[in-house]
């Protein structure tokens, strides 16, 4: 075909330009939806998120904390060093969206949890520089000081268990989540319990320090804690990882 | 192209065009300041004020937007529907359509930015808007790609000339990713949750992300550069068989390299190795652009003396040629290990976006205003101060990115002798710190230079005569 067919027939190009643009795509994308391999199976070890770490997601995604912090670790020795195991895609199959990031004005982020205390951590994001002198973070003060607005938790979960997120509205959804996660988190993983759910996690840990309020502090907190820390690493031969890559 | 005996003026719809032209010069004095705003946020702290709106996370996206979709994206507006009108002597199609995309994009990026200051996000980065606005921006989409392609099917013209198949390309791959890459199940009207999770989330985003830059940064303002260049020069484009082969290769492999943002991740490694291949032999279409465009003047070198809008357009060109060598550089695994997460992409996406957008943009309106209000720039001199105030806010911007990145990169992965990390992380923060203070002020630069254009563009349009014969008016292009 002379390519001047092409140019001077406004709808051959616009049908041709729409093939050559959809291959790339189709060959990378479509795959990793259908190639099991493509999410390790770490046998039900990590789970979705509890609904006060949800909330604390969302204020993490709120506030941008993804464009200075990753939650990718690569499997290089100077990560390993500093940050632990490389990141595996299983434990990001709940995130929507996934919060990889795409720059280290911070550190990663990934394995951050249980790496430091709720006390360093509220201190931390209330005023970085009062325990990081050189820190370039900004002050969080305001997550102190509001109040965790939870009322929609069930109707966020809802969404979430639409995409294909494991949280459980009806018996048999629970029972599956008995079987895959253990009867403790089947339960947190409960939205029809999700209220309670919240409010229990957040006056039993009181990430915030301040047992009388349940702030935005309190999630984000607790979802920080609980990055990383779900799959237990010495149960896997090494290698075992590999085989997925 | 024949010259045309009516006025165009009536031949053709040029209030849209002025509009766009305006707007894009608004977004970008406030793009680029902000921009320059959060990178002394990133060198002095202080400066966030522990107010949310104005904090680093939520500013971020601010300028993103406002520079890519609202000083790019109205420049793109301007350009197209100036350079469809006049490749096909024919005016543009449905003009209360068009009227539509010009309020439709105008209110979406000023409501987009207001959303993401209020903390409204979906949290993708180039895709913060959330479902209601993308909903929004589709419509004015579809808008523009009837418009666009409804003038090109009443072109008086056989042929589709060369700029508009870049446009076509653009406007049909941005509407494909905008789609796919937004796709969320809404919990309220400001809060959704993508419909993908982890892996496939992370590869459909870069494959949006990356593309933003393909098409939206590219493919598209090589459609204006396939118009000003040869229109400035006076000549017509160096090579057609070229820029028909570049052309399809571009946007062909486009389209697969967007995993090499996600190397040594999670992604599988056939998919980052498959990205990391196609970025490696995109350098071939991407040169045949720059190549194309600075042949052009073959001939006529002489323009770089005595015209400073040639001087921003060959400028711009040689920034692309040089962005499109660093970036598949940047896409090889050993490389990128290195230069990921760190301030060395960052400097790599400036000297794309101020390199060649903005300043084929600048160069293309100095080109434009003169034609659209029927005037001659109000002054040359400040022509060339805007032009070099540009060139040293990107070189200053670009290599205190290079300090930094792949002083940071070195730094993460040096170890002592026995094996230890030999720095923390917040020694990288610190030794970041002084760059991060050039960058500012590169960006400062740059800033100001746009500042004088605003003002020789504001000048021009106040004090417009009646046209005198121009220096500037062109031969012919072919097509």
């Amino acid at each position: 075909m002379r390519h001047e067919q092409i140019e001077t027939n406004s709808g051959l190009m616009l049908l041709l330009i729409l093939v050559v643009i959809s291959i790339g795509g189709l060959v990378e994308i479509v795959p990793l939806f259908y190639i099991n391999e493509t999410v390790e199976d770490v046998k039900g070890e990590v789970r979705p998120y509890t609904p006060l770490e949800l909330r604390g997601r969302d204020i993490y995604i709120r506030e941008g904390c993804y464009l200075c912090h990753s939650q990718q670790i690569r499997p290089f020795r100077d990560e390993w060093l500093r940050y632990g195991h490389y990141s595996l895609a299983a434990e990001s199959q709940y995130d929507h969206p996934f919060q990889w990031g795409s720059k280290r004005t911070g550190p990663d982020l990934a394995r951050v949890g249980g790496k430091y205390s709720n006390q360093w951590q509220v201190q931390h994001l209330n005023a970085p520089r009062s325990v990081v002198p050189q820190s370039i973070m900004p002050n969080y003060p305001w997550l102190l000081q509001t109040d965790l607005d939870y009322s929609d938790i069930v109707g966020r979960m809802r969404a979430l268990r639409w995409t294909g997120v494991p949280y459980s509205v009806t018996q048999a959804e629970y029972d599956r989540n008995v079987k895959t996660f253990g009867k403790a988190t089947a339960d947190l993983l409960d939205i029809n319990q999700a209220q309670d759910n919240l409010l229990k996690q957040a006056r039993d840990r009181d990430f915030d320090g301040n047992p009388s309020r349940i702030t935005e502090m309190d999630a984000l907190v607790a979802y920080l804690q609980v990055l990383g820390t779900m799959v237990d690493f010495t149960k896997y031969d090494e290698g075992y990882f590999a085989r997925f890559r | 192209m024949s010259q045309s005996s009516a006025l165009p003026a009536e031949q053709y719809n040029y209030d849209i065009i002025r509009r766009f032209t305006i707007m894009a010069m608004v977004w970008a004095v406030l793009g680029m300041s902000v921009g320059v705003y959060i990178a002394s946020e990133l060198a002095w702290p202080f400066l966030n004020f522990d107010i949310p709106q104005l904090t680093f996370g939520r500013l971020r996206p601010v300028h993103t937007t406002l520079v890519i979709f609202g000083f790019g994206g109205s420049a793109l507006f301007a350009t197209s529907y100036y350079i469809v009108q006049r490749t096909s002597q024919a005016r543009l199609a449905f003009p209360w359509l068009a009227e539509f995309t010009f309020w439709g994009w105008t209110g979406g990026v000023a409501l987009g930015v207001m959303t993401y200051m209020l903390g409204i996000t979906q949290g993708r980065e180039y895709a913060e808007f959330e479902w209601p606005l993308d909903i929004a921006i589709t419509l004015v989409w579809v808008s523009y790609f009837a418009v666009y392609i409804e003038t090109l099917r009443r072109r008086t013209q056989p042929h589709i000339y060369v700029a508009n198949w870049f446009y076509l390309a653009f406007i049909l791959a941005v509407a494909l990713l905008h789609i796919f890459n937004n796709l969320a199940v809404p919990v309220s009207l400001t809060k959704s949750y993508s419909l993908f999770s982890g892996v496939q989330d992370a590869m459909t985003q870069w494959w949006y992300g990356h593309n933003a830059v393909g098409f939206f940064l590219t493919a598209a303002f090589l459609g204006m550069m396939y118009y000003f260049v040869p229109k400035q020069a006076g000549r017509p484009v160096y090579s057609y068989r070229l820029s028909i082969i570049h052309f399809w290769a571009l946007i062909f492999l486009y389209m697969w390299v967007g995993g090499h943002h996600l190397h040594w991740t999670s992604l599988p490694d056939w998919v980052s190795t498959l990205a990391a291949t196609f970025s490696v032999i995109l350098l071939m279409p991407s040169w045949g652009g720059m190549i194309n465009g600075i042949m052009t003047l073959s001939g006529a070198w002489d323009k770089l003396r005595s015209d400073p809008v040639m001087l921003f357009l060959i400028t711009s060109l040689s920034f692309y040629g040089m962005s499109t060598f660093e970036g598949p550089l940047m896409s090889l695994k050993s490389v990128n290990a290195l230069s990921h997460y760190t301030d060395w992409t960052i400097g790599h996406v400036h000297s794309g976006a101020l390199g060649w957008v903005a300043l084929v943009t600048f160069g293309s309106f100095y080109h434009l205003i003169p034609r659209l209000w029927d005037s001659k720039m109000y002054s040359q001199t400040l022509i060339y101060v805007h032009f070099w105030l540009a060139t040293i806010g990107i070189v200053l911007y670009i290599t205190s990115m290079w300090v930094a990145g792949i002083g940071q990169g070195l730094m993460l992965r040096s170890f002592d002798d026995y094996g230890n990390l030999a720095y923390t992380f917040i020694e990288t923060v610190e030794f970041m710190h002084t760059p991060y203070v050039w960058r500012a002020l590169g960006g400062a630069f740059f800033v100001t230079g746009v500042l004088v254009m605003v003002y020789n563009m504001a000048m021009t349009i106040a004090r417009r005569q009646p046209a005198a014969e121009t220096q500037l008016s062109a031969k012919p292009a072919q097509a």
